[in-house]
Protein backbone atom coordinates (compact mmCIF):
# COMPACT_ATOMS: atom_id res chain seq x y z
CA UNK A 1 0.00 0.00 0.00
CA UNK A 2 1.22 3.54 -0.98
CA UNK A 3 1.77 5.60 1.92
CA UNK A 4 0.32 9.33 2.21
CA UNK A 5 2.44 12.02 2.59
CA UNK A 6 2.14 15.56 1.79
CA UNK A 7 5.32 16.47 0.19
CA UNK A 8 6.07 20.43 0.01
CA UNK A 9 7.62 21.46 -3.60
CA UNK A 10 10.95 22.73 -3.59
CA UNK A 11 10.80 26.33 -3.69
CA UNK A 12 11.27 27.23 -7.72
CA UNK A 13 14.79 28.48 -8.81
CA UNK A 14 13.87 32.05 -9.43
CA UNK A 15 11.78 32.44 -6.12
CA UNK A 16 14.66 31.11 -3.88
CA UNK A 17 16.89 33.70 -5.55
CA UNK A 18 14.09 36.54 -5.13
CA UNK A 19 14.27 35.37 -1.26
CA UNK A 20 18.12 35.40 -0.75
CA UNK A 21 18.23 38.78 -2.80
CA UNK A 22 15.75 40.28 -0.77
CA UNK A 23 17.23 38.72 2.54
CA UNK A 24 20.22 39.68 1.54
CA UNK A 25 19.88 43.77 1.20
CA UNK A 26 17.13 43.73 4.33
CA UNK A 27 20.49 42.41 6.17
CA UNK A 28 23.03 45.13 4.29
CA UNK A 29 20.52 47.82 4.59
CA UNK A 30 20.25 47.43 8.53
CA UNK A 31 24.32 46.66 8.90
CA UNK A 32 24.51 49.51 7.03
CA UNK A 33 22.38 51.88 9.46
CA UNK A 34 24.08 50.66 12.14
CA UNK A 35 27.55 50.83 10.48
CA UNK A 36 27.06 54.65 10.05
CA UNK A 37 26.25 54.82 13.54
CA UNK A 38 29.10 53.30 14.69
CA UNK A 39 31.11 55.29 12.68
CA UNK A 40 30.57 58.50 13.11
CA UNK A 41 30.71 58.08 17.24
CA UNK A 42 33.34 55.84 16.92
CA UNK A 43 35.44 59.28 14.24
CA UNK A 44 34.26 61.88 16.69
CA UNK A 45 35.22 60.38 19.73
CA UNK A 46 38.38 59.48 18.43
CA UNK A 47 39.01 62.70 17.23
CA UNK A 48 37.60 65.05 19.70
CA UNK A 49 38.25 63.22 23.16
CA UNK A 50 41.58 63.44 23.20
CA UNK A 51 41.15 67.15 22.88
CA UNK A 52 39.18 67.26 26.25
CA UNK A 53 40.68 68.92 29.10
CA UNK A 54 39.87 70.04 32.53
CA UNK A 55 41.08 73.66 31.13
CA UNK A 56 39.42 73.42 28.29
CA UNK A 57 35.96 72.62 29.76
CA UNK A 58 36.71 75.33 32.94
CA UNK A 59 37.82 77.94 31.08
CA UNK A 60 36.80 80.89 28.93
CA UNK A 61 38.68 81.54 25.45
CA UNK A 62 41.60 83.91 25.95
CA UNK A 63 43.43 86.05 23.47
CA UNK A 64 45.93 87.07 25.84
CA UNK A 65 47.17 83.51 26.42
CA UNK A 66 45.72 81.96 23.08
CA UNK A 67 43.82 79.29 24.63
CA UNK A 68 40.23 77.94 24.03
CA UNK A 69 38.14 76.97 26.41
CA UNK A 70 33.98 76.25 26.28
CA UNK A 71 32.45 77.31 29.72
CA UNK A 72 30.97 79.98 28.16
CA UNK A 73 29.28 78.08 25.90
CA UNK A 74 28.59 74.83 28.31
CA UNK A 75 26.67 77.95 30.68
CA UNK A 76 24.73 79.65 27.67
CA UNK A 77 23.38 76.05 26.30
CA UNK A 78 22.13 75.56 30.45
CA UNK A 79 20.73 78.96 30.40
CA UNK A 80 18.77 78.15 26.94
CA UNK A 81 17.76 75.20 28.23
CA UNK A 82 16.33 76.04 31.49
CA UNK A 83 14.48 79.71 30.56
CA UNK A 84 13.18 77.74 27.32
CA UNK A 85 11.94 74.41 29.53
CA UNK A 86 10.39 76.58 31.79
CA UNK A 87 8.82 78.67 29.90
CA UNK A 88 7.76 75.79 27.34
CA UNK A 89 6.52 73.04 30.37
CA UNK A 90 3.51 75.04 31.42
CA UNK A 91 2.54 76.45 28.44
CA UNK A 92 2.95 73.24 26.33
CA UNK A 93 0.92 70.90 29.29
CA UNK A 94 -1.52 73.11 29.56
CA UNK A 95 -2.32 73.10 25.78
CA UNK A 96 -2.08 69.30 25.81
CA UNK A 97 -4.55 69.10 29.09
CA UNK A 98 -6.63 71.56 27.03
CA UNK A 99 -6.96 69.47 24.17
CA UNK A 100 -7.79 66.22 26.08
CA UNK A 101 -9.73 67.30 28.84
CA UNK A 102 -11.84 70.33 28.16
CA UNK A 103 -11.88 70.73 24.16
CA UNK A 104 -15.41 69.44 23.18
CA UNK A 105 -15.28 70.86 19.23
CA UNK A 106 -13.88 67.84 17.29
CA UNK A 107 -12.64 70.59 14.32
CA UNK A 108 -10.93 72.53 17.02
CA UNK A 109 -9.12 69.77 18.33
CA UNK A 110 -8.19 68.98 14.77
CA UNK A 111 -7.23 72.37 13.91
CA UNK A 112 -5.23 72.64 16.81
CA UNK A 113 -3.31 69.08 16.22
CA UNK A 114 -2.82 70.09 12.82
CA UNK A 115 -0.72 73.43 13.45
CA UNK A 116 0.86 71.43 16.07
CA UNK A 117 2.38 69.13 13.28
CA UNK A 118 2.92 72.06 11.05
CA UNK A 119 4.79 73.48 14.22
CA UNK A 120 6.69 70.22 14.43
CA UNK A 121 7.71 70.79 10.29
CA UNK A 122 8.70 73.91 9.90
CA UNK A 123 12.57 73.74 9.36
CA UNK A 124 14.66 75.84 12.48
CA UNK A 125 16.29 78.07 9.45
CA UNK A 126 12.90 79.71 9.53
CA UNK A 127 12.33 79.69 13.20
CA UNK A 128 15.68 81.17 13.44
CA UNK A 129 14.56 83.91 10.47
CA UNK A 130 11.35 85.18 12.47
CA UNK A 131 12.54 85.04 16.05
CA UNK A 132 15.76 87.53 14.68
CA UNK A 133 13.08 89.48 12.78
CA UNK A 134 10.27 89.73 15.80
CA UNK A 135 12.08 89.38 19.07
CA UNK A 136 15.53 90.64 18.63
CA UNK A 137 14.21 93.38 15.99
CA UNK A 138 10.91 94.60 16.56
CA UNK A 139 10.83 93.88 20.80
CA UNK A 140 14.86 95.21 20.51
CA UNK A 141 16.48 91.92 22.25
CA UNK A 142 19.25 92.18 20.33
CA UNK A 143 21.00 88.71 19.67
CA UNK A 144 20.38 87.27 22.78
CA UNK A 145 20.41 84.68 25.03
CA UNK A 146 16.60 85.53 25.97
CA UNK A 147 16.44 85.95 22.55
CA UNK A 148 17.16 82.55 21.60
CA UNK A 149 14.98 80.93 24.36
CA UNK A 150 12.01 82.34 22.82
CA UNK A 151 12.80 81.11 19.39
CA UNK A 152 13.43 77.80 20.97
CA UNK A 153 10.07 77.76 22.76
CA UNK A 154 8.60 78.30 19.67
CA UNK A 155 10.16 75.46 18.06
CA UNK A 156 10.30 72.26 21.12
CA UNK A 157 6.65 73.19 22.20
CA UNK A 158 4.93 70.71 19.56
CA UNK A 159 7.34 68.07 21.42
CA UNK A 160 6.05 68.73 24.92
CA UNK A 161 2.39 68.90 23.69
CA UNK A 162 2.42 65.54 21.95
CA UNK A 163 4.05 63.25 24.09
CA UNK A 164 1.94 65.40 27.42
CA UNK A 165 -1.10 64.61 25.49
CA UNK A 166 -0.22 60.90 24.76
CA UNK A 167 0.32 60.00 28.09
CA UNK A 168 -2.86 61.56 29.23
CA UNK A 169 -5.07 59.25 26.78
CA UNK A 170 -3.39 56.65 28.47
CA UNK A 171 -5.26 58.01 32.12
CA UNK A 172 -8.25 55.42 32.56
CA UNK A 173 -11.25 56.84 32.31
CA UNK A 174 -12.61 55.24 35.55
CA UNK A 175 -9.86 57.34 37.27
CA UNK A 176 -11.33 60.68 36.71
CA UNK A 177 -15.11 59.58 37.17
CA UNK A 178 -13.54 58.09 40.83
CA UNK A 179 -12.30 61.91 41.35
CA UNK A 180 -15.30 63.55 40.47
CA UNK A 181 -17.74 60.92 41.71
CA UNK A 182 -15.94 62.06 44.96
CA UNK A 183 -16.97 65.59 44.42
CA UNK A 184 -13.55 67.04 43.16
CA UNK A 185 -14.00 70.07 40.91
CA UNK A 186 -12.32 69.51 37.30
CA UNK A 187 -9.41 71.49 38.17
CA UNK A 188 -8.95 69.88 41.23
CA UNK A 189 -9.14 66.28 39.20
CA UNK A 190 -6.66 67.62 36.93
CA UNK A 191 -4.55 68.69 39.50
CA UNK A 192 -4.13 65.73 41.92
CA UNK A 193 -5.41 62.73 39.61
CA UNK A 194 -4.52 63.21 36.09
CA UNK A 195 -1.54 65.07 35.67
CA UNK A 196 0.41 62.72 38.82
CA UNK A 197 -0.49 59.79 37.07
CA UNK A 198 0.84 61.43 33.62
CA UNK A 199 4.04 62.70 35.20
CA UNK A 200 6.45 59.77 32.89
CA UNK A 201 4.74 60.96 29.98
CA UNK A 202 5.67 65.03 30.78
CA UNK A 203 9.32 64.08 32.00
CA UNK A 204 9.87 62.17 28.45
CA UNK A 205 8.52 65.03 26.59
CA UNK A 206 11.02 67.25 28.81
CA UNK A 207 14.05 64.94 28.02
CA UNK A 208 12.88 65.33 24.15
CA UNK A 209 12.75 68.58 24.27
CA UNK A 210 16.08 69.25 25.76
CA UNK A 211 17.46 66.98 23.17
CA UNK A 212 16.08 69.17 20.45
CA UNK A 213 17.60 72.12 21.96
CA UNK A 214 20.63 71.03 22.78
CA UNK A 215 20.87 70.11 19.63
CA UNK A 216 19.09 72.95 17.77
CA UNK A 217 21.99 75.12 15.72
CA UNK A 218 20.59 77.06 12.86
CA UNK A 219 17.70 78.51 15.03
CA UNK A 220 20.13 79.60 17.37
CA UNK A 221 22.55 81.33 15.25
CA UNK A 222 21.39 84.21 14.67
CA UNK A 223 19.05 84.95 18.05
CA UNK A 224 21.41 83.93 20.39
CA UNK A 225 24.30 85.10 18.49
CA UNK A 226 27.83 84.03 18.69
CA UNK A 227 29.47 85.37 21.28
CA UNK A 228 32.15 83.64 23.01
CA UNK A 229 32.78 85.41 26.24
CA UNK A 230 31.65 84.72 29.42
CA UNK A 231 28.57 86.07 30.40
CA UNK A 232 27.35 86.71 34.04
CA UNK A 233 23.72 86.29 34.28
CA UNK A 234 23.58 86.23 38.12
CA UNK A 235 24.63 89.78 38.60
CA UNK A 236 22.26 91.67 36.25
CA UNK A 237 19.50 90.73 34.35
CA UNK A 238 20.14 93.18 32.12
CA UNK A 239 23.27 90.67 30.60
CA UNK A 240 20.82 88.43 29.97
CA UNK A 241 18.19 90.24 27.60
CA UNK A 242 21.59 92.25 25.97
CA UNK A 243 24.26 89.72 25.88
CA UNK A 244 24.97 87.21 22.86
CA UNK A 245 25.69 83.99 23.76
CA UNK A 246 26.74 80.98 20.97
CA UNK A 247 25.38 77.60 22.55
CA UNK A 248 27.78 74.23 21.99
CA UNK A 249 25.94 73.87 18.71
CA UNK A 250 26.98 77.44 17.52
CA UNK A 251 30.44 77.57 18.71
CA UNK A 252 31.18 74.30 16.99
CA UNK A 253 29.75 75.99 13.51
CA UNK A 254 32.15 78.90 14.33
CA UNK A 255 35.08 77.26 15.32
CA UNK A 256 35.09 74.65 12.66
CA UNK A 257 33.88 76.83 9.73
CA UNK A 258 35.26 80.58 10.81
CA UNK A 259 38.52 79.38 12.33
CA UNK A 260 39.44 76.17 11.35
CA UNK A 261 40.27 75.40 14.96
CA UNK A 262 39.48 71.79 14.15
CA UNK A 263 40.29 70.03 16.96
CA UNK A 264 38.15 72.17 19.36
CA UNK A 265 34.99 71.37 17.02
CA UNK A 266 36.17 67.51 17.23
CA UNK A 267 35.83 67.96 20.94
CA UNK A 268 32.70 69.53 21.10
CA UNK A 269 31.14 67.17 18.65
CA UNK A 270 32.30 64.67 21.25
CA UNK A 271 30.66 66.25 24.01
CA UNK A 272 27.54 67.29 22.28
CA UNK A 273 27.51 63.00 21.19
CA UNK A 274 27.90 62.24 24.89
CA UNK A 275 25.41 64.39 25.74
CA UNK A 276 23.07 62.77 23.16
CA UNK A 277 23.83 59.46 24.71
CA UNK A 278 23.01 60.43 28.19
CA UNK A 279 19.91 62.00 27.18
CA UNK A 280 18.03 58.79 24.74
CA UNK A 281 19.47 56.68 27.17
CA UNK A 282 17.15 58.48 29.94
CA UNK A 283 14.29 58.96 27.43
CA UNK A 284 14.53 55.30 26.98
CA UNK A 285 14.38 54.19 30.37
CA UNK A 286 11.65 56.55 31.85
CA UNK A 287 9.83 55.34 28.35
CA UNK A 288 10.14 51.95 29.29
CA UNK A 289 8.91 52.39 32.85
CA UNK A 290 5.70 54.33 31.20
CA UNK A 291 5.05 51.42 29.49
CA UNK A 292 5.60 49.09 32.01
CA UNK A 293 2.74 50.80 34.14
CA UNK B 1 -8.49 78.15 34.99
CA UNK B 2 -11.02 77.36 32.15
CA UNK B 3 -9.63 80.09 30.21
CA UNK B 4 -6.10 79.91 31.14
CA UNK B 5 -6.61 76.33 29.54
CA UNK B 6 -8.23 77.48 26.52
CA UNK B 7 -5.07 80.41 25.84
CA UNK B 8 -2.92 77.34 26.52
CA UNK B 9 -4.61 74.97 24.14
CA UNK B 10 -4.58 77.59 21.03
CA UNK B 11 -1.13 78.35 21.28
CA UNK B 12 0.39 76.80 18.57
CA UNK B 13 -2.73 77.72 16.28
CA UNK B 14 -0.99 81.17 17.13
CA UNK B 15 2.51 80.22 16.40
CA UNK B 16 1.70 79.12 13.14
CA UNK B 17 0.23 81.66 12.00
CA UNK B 18 2.44 84.49 13.67
CA UNK B 19 4.78 82.46 11.62
CA UNK B 20 3.05 82.42 8.13
CA UNK B 21 1.80 86.53 8.86
CA UNK B 22 5.09 87.95 9.49
CA UNK B 23 7.06 85.65 7.07
CA UNK B 24 4.41 86.74 4.19
CA UNK B 25 4.38 90.37 5.85
CA UNK B 26 8.08 90.43 5.33
CA UNK B 27 8.74 88.54 2.26
CA UNK B 28 6.44 90.43 -0.17
CA UNK B 29 7.79 93.69 -0.28
CA UNK B 30 11.20 92.48 -2.41
CA UNK B 31 9.06 89.76 -4.52
CA UNK B 32 7.31 92.99 -5.28
CA UNK B 33 10.48 95.01 -6.14
CA UNK B 34 12.06 92.51 -7.84
CA UNK B 35 9.16 91.17 -10.08
CA UNK B 36 7.64 87.54 -9.24
CA UNK B 37 8.94 85.93 -12.38
CA UNK B 38 12.35 87.66 -12.73
CA UNK B 39 12.51 86.54 -8.38
CA UNK B 40 11.77 82.77 -8.76
CA UNK B 41 13.34 82.24 -12.28
CA UNK B 42 16.07 84.89 -12.56
CA UNK B 43 19.46 82.35 -12.95
CA UNK B 44 21.64 84.83 -10.98
CA UNK B 45 22.14 85.67 -7.78
CA UNK B 46 24.52 88.36 -7.10
CA UNK B 47 23.34 90.29 -4.32
CA UNK B 48 26.60 92.39 -2.94
CA UNK B 49 27.03 93.23 -7.17
CA UNK B 50 27.06 97.08 -8.20
CA UNK B 51 24.07 96.08 -10.09
CA UNK B 52 22.53 93.54 -7.91
CA UNK B 53 20.75 90.48 -9.37
CA UNK B 54 17.85 88.67 -7.06
CA UNK B 55 17.57 85.76 -9.70
CA UNK B 56 16.45 81.96 -7.03
CA UNK B 57 16.14 79.65 -9.46
CA UNK B 58 19.69 78.19 -8.41
CA UNK B 59 18.62 77.71 -5.30
CA UNK B 60 15.17 76.51 -5.33
CA UNK B 61 16.97 73.90 -8.63
CA UNK B 62 19.39 73.03 -5.94
CA UNK B 63 17.24 72.51 -3.10
CA UNK B 64 14.85 70.05 -5.31
CA UNK B 65 18.00 68.03 -6.70
CA UNK B 66 19.46 67.64 -3.57
CA UNK B 67 15.98 66.87 -2.10
CA UNK B 68 15.48 64.30 -4.76
CA UNK B 69 19.24 62.78 -4.67
CA UNK B 70 18.75 62.58 -0.63
CA UNK B 71 15.62 60.53 -1.00
CA UNK B 72 16.33 58.41 -4.03
CA UNK B 73 19.36 57.17 -1.61
CA UNK B 74 17.96 57.27 1.61
CA UNK B 75 14.31 55.82 1.24
CA UNK B 76 15.61 52.69 -0.28
CA UNK B 77 17.98 52.13 2.94
CA UNK B 78 15.63 53.22 5.16
CA UNK B 79 12.64 51.25 4.25
CA UNK B 80 14.73 48.13 3.96
CA UNK B 81 16.31 49.08 7.37
CA UNK B 82 12.45 49.26 8.50
CA UNK B 83 11.40 46.18 7.32
CA UNK B 84 14.25 44.21 8.73
CA UNK B 85 13.59 46.15 11.89
CA UNK B 86 9.68 45.19 11.75
CA UNK B 87 9.51 41.81 10.07
CA UNK B 88 12.11 39.87 9.67
CA UNK B 89 15.05 40.95 12.62
CA UNK B 90 14.86 39.01 16.09
CA UNK B 91 13.54 41.15 18.94
CA UNK B 92 16.97 40.66 20.58
CA UNK B 93 18.34 42.39 17.58
CA UNK B 94 15.95 44.49 17.17
CA UNK B 95 16.02 45.83 20.24
CA UNK B 96 19.82 46.80 19.22
CA UNK B 97 19.39 48.60 16.13
CA UNK B 98 16.09 50.67 17.11
CA UNK B 99 18.03 52.75 19.70
CA UNK B 100 21.08 52.76 17.12
CA UNK B 101 18.20 54.40 14.90
CA UNK B 102 17.06 56.69 17.51
CA UNK B 103 20.64 57.88 18.21
CA UNK B 104 20.92 58.70 14.83
CA UNK B 105 17.87 60.85 14.51
CA UNK B 106 19.33 62.63 17.96
CA UNK B 107 22.79 63.68 16.39
CA UNK B 108 23.22 67.30 16.45
CA UNK B 109 23.16 68.78 12.43
CA UNK B 110 26.63 70.53 13.16
CA UNK B 111 28.00 67.02 13.92
CA UNK B 112 26.44 65.62 10.90
CA UNK B 113 28.51 68.38 8.94
CA UNK B 114 31.22 68.52 10.70
CA UNK B 115 31.63 65.02 9.57
CA UNK B 116 30.70 65.81 6.19
CA UNK B 117 33.21 68.40 6.28
CA UNK B 118 36.09 66.76 7.42
CA UNK B 119 35.87 62.96 5.98
CA UNK B 120 33.10 62.95 3.39
CA UNK B 121 34.15 66.34 1.11
CA UNK B 122 38.09 65.52 1.18
CA UNK B 123 37.07 61.88 0.19
CA UNK B 124 35.08 63.21 -2.58
CA UNK B 125 38.02 65.65 -3.83
CA UNK B 126 40.13 62.62 -4.18
CA UNK B 127 37.79 60.67 -5.26
CA UNK B 128 36.71 62.29 -8.28
CA UNK B 129 39.46 64.60 -8.94
CA UNK B 130 38.00 67.72 -7.78
CA UNK B 131 39.61 70.67 -6.86
CA UNK B 132 37.38 70.88 -4.34
CA UNK B 133 35.33 68.21 -2.68
CA UNK B 134 32.45 70.46 -1.39
CA UNK B 135 29.36 69.92 -3.61
CA UNK B 136 26.02 68.83 -4.08
CA UNK B 137 26.80 65.38 -4.19
CA UNK B 138 28.39 65.59 -0.42
CA UNK B 139 25.08 67.50 0.22
CA UNK B 140 22.93 64.66 -1.05
CA UNK B 141 25.04 61.87 0.79
CA UNK B 142 24.95 63.89 4.60
CA UNK B 143 20.92 64.85 3.76
CA UNK B 144 20.57 61.11 2.95
CA UNK B 145 21.88 59.85 6.02
CA UNK B 146 20.04 62.69 8.11
CA UNK B 147 16.25 61.83 6.79
CA UNK B 148 17.42 58.12 7.59
CA UNK B 149 16.14 58.15 10.88
CA UNK B 150 12.70 59.08 10.14
CA UNK B 151 11.75 57.13 7.30
CA UNK B 152 12.82 54.20 9.21
CA UNK B 153 10.63 55.00 12.61
CA UNK B 154 7.93 56.31 10.35
CA UNK B 155 7.78 53.30 8.02
CA UNK B 156 8.37 50.74 10.83
CA UNK B 157 4.99 51.95 12.47
CA UNK B 158 3.34 51.56 9.65
CA UNK B 159 4.43 48.03 9.11
CA UNK B 160 3.58 46.90 12.42
CA UNK B 161 0.34 48.14 11.99
CA UNK B 162 -0.39 45.61 9.62
CA UNK B 163 -2.96 43.14 10.62
CA UNK B 164 -1.38 39.86 11.48
CA UNK B 165 -3.84 37.80 9.30
CA UNK B 166 -3.18 38.98 5.83
CA UNK B 167 0.60 37.70 6.55
CA UNK B 168 -0.88 34.56 8.18
CA UNK B 169 -3.42 34.09 5.31
CA UNK B 170 -0.74 34.25 2.55
CA UNK B 171 1.96 32.23 4.51
CA UNK B 172 -0.94 29.68 4.25
CA UNK B 173 -1.07 30.16 1.07
CA UNK B 174 2.64 28.72 0.13
CA UNK B 175 4.48 32.19 0.46
CA UNK B 176 7.72 32.58 2.03
CA UNK B 177 8.07 35.01 4.35
CA UNK B 178 10.00 37.28 2.86
CA UNK B 179 7.23 36.85 -0.47
CA UNK B 180 4.80 37.60 2.25
CA UNK B 181 6.17 40.69 3.60
CA UNK B 182 6.98 42.62 0.34
CA UNK B 183 4.31 41.28 -1.50
CA UNK B 184 1.52 41.80 0.89
CA UNK B 185 2.58 43.82 4.22
CA UNK B 186 4.79 46.38 2.42
CA UNK B 187 1.71 46.91 -0.01
CA UNK B 188 -0.62 47.22 3.26
CA UNK B 189 1.77 49.87 4.92
CA UNK B 190 2.10 51.47 1.57
CA UNK B 191 0.26 54.80 2.74
CA UNK B 192 2.04 54.83 6.21
CA UNK B 193 5.85 54.52 3.82
CA UNK B 194 4.43 57.18 1.76
CA UNK B 195 4.07 59.29 4.65
CA UNK B 196 7.55 58.64 5.56
CA UNK B 197 8.90 59.47 2.65
CA UNK B 198 7.18 62.77 2.12
CA UNK B 199 8.92 63.22 6.16
CA UNK B 200 11.85 62.71 4.26
CA UNK B 201 11.34 65.28 1.94
CA UNK B 202 10.77 68.03 4.33
CA UNK B 203 12.99 67.24 6.79
CA UNK B 204 15.96 66.96 3.51
CA UNK B 205 14.53 70.72 2.68
CA UNK B 206 14.71 72.28 5.45
CA UNK B 207 18.03 70.89 6.49
CA UNK B 208 20.30 74.20 6.88
CA UNK B 209 23.70 73.86 9.21
CA UNK B 210 24.71 70.61 8.17
CA UNK B 211 24.78 71.43 4.36
CA UNK B 212 26.68 74.80 4.72
CA UNK B 213 29.33 73.21 5.73
CA UNK B 214 29.41 70.51 3.03
CA UNK B 215 28.04 72.16 0.09
CA UNK B 216 30.36 74.65 -0.87
CA UNK B 217 28.06 77.58 -0.72
CA UNK B 218 28.09 79.51 -4.29
CA UNK B 219 25.36 80.40 -5.83
CA UNK B 220 25.66 77.97 -9.12
CA UNK B 221 22.83 76.37 -11.18
CA UNK B 222 23.31 73.27 -9.71
CA UNK B 223 25.57 70.34 -11.16
CA UNK B 224 25.90 67.16 -9.04
CA UNK B 225 29.81 68.39 -8.28
CA UNK B 226 29.90 71.88 -8.48
CA UNK B 227 29.73 74.30 -5.57
CA UNK B 228 25.92 75.00 -4.47
CA UNK B 229 23.71 76.76 -2.10
CA UNK B 230 20.16 75.60 -1.30
CA UNK B 231 17.44 78.13 -0.12
CA UNK B 232 18.26 77.41 3.46
CA UNK B 233 22.09 78.06 3.05
CA UNK B 234 21.41 81.29 1.17
CA UNK B 235 19.15 82.63 4.52
CA UNK B 236 22.10 81.57 6.87
CA UNK B 237 25.18 82.66 5.10
CA UNK B 238 24.15 86.11 3.90
CA UNK B 239 21.89 87.36 7.04
CA UNK B 240 24.73 88.14 9.21
CA UNK B 241 25.27 91.24 6.59
CA UNK B 242 22.59 91.96 4.54
CA UNK B 243 20.89 94.97 4.27
CA UNK B 244 18.34 97.10 2.63
CA UNK B 245 16.94 94.87 -0.83
CA UNK B 246 19.58 92.04 -0.30
CA UNK B 247 18.18 91.51 3.60
CA UNK B 248 14.16 91.63 2.60
CA UNK B 249 15.02 89.47 -0.59
CA UNK B 250 16.37 86.81 2.39
CA UNK B 251 13.23 86.82 3.78
CA UNK B 252 11.55 86.41 0.19
CA UNK B 253 13.36 83.28 -0.05
CA UNK B 254 12.73 81.65 3.64
CA UNK B 255 9.29 82.56 2.36
CA UNK B 256 9.26 80.20 -0.74
CA UNK B 257 10.62 77.58 1.36
CA UNK B 258 8.05 77.55 3.61
CA UNK B 259 5.44 77.82 1.08
CA UNK B 260 7.23 74.42 -0.27
CA UNK B 261 7.40 73.36 3.54
CA UNK B 262 3.53 73.69 3.97
CA UNK B 263 2.75 71.92 0.71
CA UNK B 264 4.79 69.12 2.21
CA UNK B 265 3.04 69.14 5.40
CA UNK B 266 -0.48 69.14 4.25
CA UNK B 267 0.47 66.25 1.78
CA UNK B 268 2.02 64.75 4.96
CA UNK B 269 -1.48 65.43 7.03
CA UNK B 270 -3.73 63.62 4.30
CA UNK B 271 -1.68 60.72 4.38
CA UNK B 272 -1.67 60.15 7.77
CA UNK B 273 -4.86 60.55 8.04
CA UNK B 274 -6.10 58.33 5.16
CA UNK B 275 -3.77 55.69 7.08
CA UNK B 276 -5.92 56.45 10.32
CA UNK B 277 -9.30 56.35 8.14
Amino acid sequence: MEEKKIVMQPLSGRRRAYDRVLRFLLYFCAGLTCALLVFIIGYIFVRGLPHITWDFLSTAPSYINDTIGILPNITNTIYIVVVTLIIILPLGVGAAVYLTEYARNKKLVAAIEFATETLTGIPSIIFGLVGMLFFCELLGLQASLLAGSLTLVIATIPTIIRTTQESLKTVPESYREASLGLGAGKWHMIRTVVLPSSIDGIVTGCILAVGRIVGESAALLFTAGMGMSMNSFFSSFGNFIHSSGASLTVALYVYARERAEFDVAFAIAAILMLLTLVINLSASLVGRKLKRK
Amino acid sequence: MNLLFFICGFIAIVFVLFISIYLIISGLPAIREIGLVDFLFGTEWASTAAEPKFGILPFILTSIYGTCGAILIGVPVGFMTAVFLSKVASPRLAAVVRPAVDLLAGIPSVVYGLIGMMVLVPAVRRAFNLPDGASLFCAIIVLAIMILPSIISVSETALNAVPREYEEASLALGATHIETVFRVSVPAASSGIAAAVVLGIGRAIGEAMAIIMVAGNVANMPSLFSSVRFLTTAVASEMAYASGLQRQALYSIALVLFIFIMIINVALNTLLKRKKG
